[in-house]
């Protein structure tokens, strides 16, 4: 077996950006999410959706090509490309709502085997943080989730339930871990892929749920292995 | 057309009253009318609520957290009320963690879509956001097509502060890219609705309606940042 290796944060982002396909509409959260991004596929065109109102809009600004009106969710400027279209925040969760974003990714504190998810209130603080989070958990068409598999004290994240409270139930179809690739489907965790040296066993003692490996489970696909990867084909959620 | 520039944004808030409702817009510091919330510090006004998207930013900016901090507030309506990371301790996160104000946190599309909904005129709307959740509990649950949504009422406010990017002496606005934002449907949502402008005020007339974000009839002031003024 291969060396033991945990997935750094950019490789697990990158497992979840090789999903998205040609004409979709993408909304990445804050943080971790925003490394999907970074993925190159010139084969697809990707649109960008941002919940202050951009919808296509391109690559991080390079410093000193900052446009100071352009941000997006986090805060970051980046760059207009053509194409690119502005409305205000009602039309922006109006879109969100609709239905018509096609993926979003987010970090979480927990999932659950029922596809369950919690990532904007830890109850021992007071308040939370929503933003747009509730709204594109309910509303868009498939919800990815990156996230590290343990919590810092090694305690697990994928759970039977989660502990916490909830962003939206039973939506989440696809889990990025620095331990491998999860779908979610009627029967729980399901692992598609594995990081590299890690048997079905060693990730089952780290998740609290029951997971069940995939007839063609198969190492982690990555930038470096993906074309020659004998796996179990490209997608697993359409 | 009536005119409706104000010389100083002291004159556009020397009636901002006690107790008063007011939204102000802004996202990752874009379209935050901090010349505007400067000048109602310095007015004084006490015992307000907030509607805004956050409740300030870390930081020296002048943002609603400028508010908090001087307890002119008493209350906010906004979509996060607890920091990404618990480092970010912000004026709000103090007081509101020593309960020296209240807060109601709604998910960013509802309080957008609650904010329209005033501005519209509508009672109310259901919404699938926050079903099986938290803050779903104790709200009207109705069963629309098959999916569950719950019942959300408009949010009004006495004052909307708004910055736009470009205005004609009657109030016609233009936003620029992200600088939109929460603006539009602040300004159409409020009883008396205040705008900073950043680029310039033109004459009546020199803006092309096809180009106008919100009409001037829902605006009552405006004034021109000067030079010395906030801009970013």
């Amino acid at each position: 077996m291969a060396e033991k290796v945990k997935l750094n944060r950019q490789t697990m982002c990158d497992r979840l950006a090789m999903e998205f396909q040609d004409g979709w509409i993408v909304n990445l959260g804050v943080g971790m999410p925003t490394l999907c991004s970074n993925y190159k596929d010139d084969s697809r065109e990707l649109i960008y959706h941002s919940e202050n109102g951009v919808i296509g809009y391109g690559p991080i600004a390079e410093e000193g090509h900052e446009d100071k009106h352009l941000v997006n969710a986090g805060g970051q400027n980046v760059i207009a490309i053509p194409g690119m279209a502005i409305v205000h925040h009602a039309d922006s969760f109006m879109l969100i709502r609709g239905g018509m974003i096609d993926v979003t990714v987010m970090g979480a504190y927990e999932v659950a085997q029922n596809g369950d998810f919690a990532n904007w209130r830890i109850p021992t603080r007071k308040g939370g943080g929503i933003g747009g989070a509730m709204d594109l958990a309910a509303c868009a068409q498939r919800v990815y989730i990156a996230m590290e598999h343990t919590t810092r004290d090694g305690k697990p994240r994928l759970l039977k339930q989660c502990a916490l409270p909830v962003t939206a139930p039973g939506v989440v179809k696809l889990v990025s871990t620095d331990l491998g690739l999860f779908e979610i489907g009627t029967d729980g965790f399901i692992l598609k892929e594995h990081a590299p040296g890690w048997s079905v066993e060693e990730i089952q003692e780290l998740t609290e749920a029951k997971i069940t490996a995939d007839p063609n489970l198969c190492e982690v696909k990555t930038r470096d292995n993906q074309s020659s990867n004998q796996g179990s084909g490209r997608h697993y959620v359409v | 057309m009536k005119n409706k520039v104000f010389s100083t944004f002291d004159e556009a808030v020397k009636d901002f009253q006690d107790d008063s409702v007011f939204m102000s817009p802004g996202f990752g510091n874009v379209g935050v009318p901090r010349n505007l919330l400067s000048a109602v510090n310095r007015q004084g006004a006490k015992g307000l609520t907030g509607i805004s998207n956050n409740a300030g930013a870390l930081g020296d900016s002048i943002d609603v957290g400028t508010l908090i901090q001087a307890k002119q507030v008493k209350k906010m309506i906004c979509a996060f009320t607890a920091p990404t990371h618990p480092s970010q301790v912000t004026p709000f996160v103090e007081m509101y963690n020593n309960d020296e104000l209240d807060a109601e946190l709604v998910p960013q599309g509802t309080m957008a879509e609650r904010i329209r909904a005033a501005a519209a005129g509508i009672g109310g709307f259901y919404t699938p956001t926050s079903v099986g959740t938290e803050l779903a509990e104790g709200k009207e649950h109705r069963e629309i097509n098959g999916r569950m949504h719950v019942l959300e009422f408009p949010l009004h406010a006495d004052y909307a502060l708004i910055k736009a990017y470009r205005a004609d002496t009657f109030g016609n606005l233009q936003f620029r890219l992200a600088g939109r934002n929460f603006n539009p449907i602040m300004a159409m949502a409020a009883k008396t609705t205040i705008v900073e402008v950043e680029k310039e005020i033109v004459e009546v007339g020199q803006l092309d309606p096809d180009q106008i974000h919100v009409s001037g009839v829902y605006v009552n002031r405006i004034v021109l940042i000067p030079e010395d003024g906030i801009f970013y």
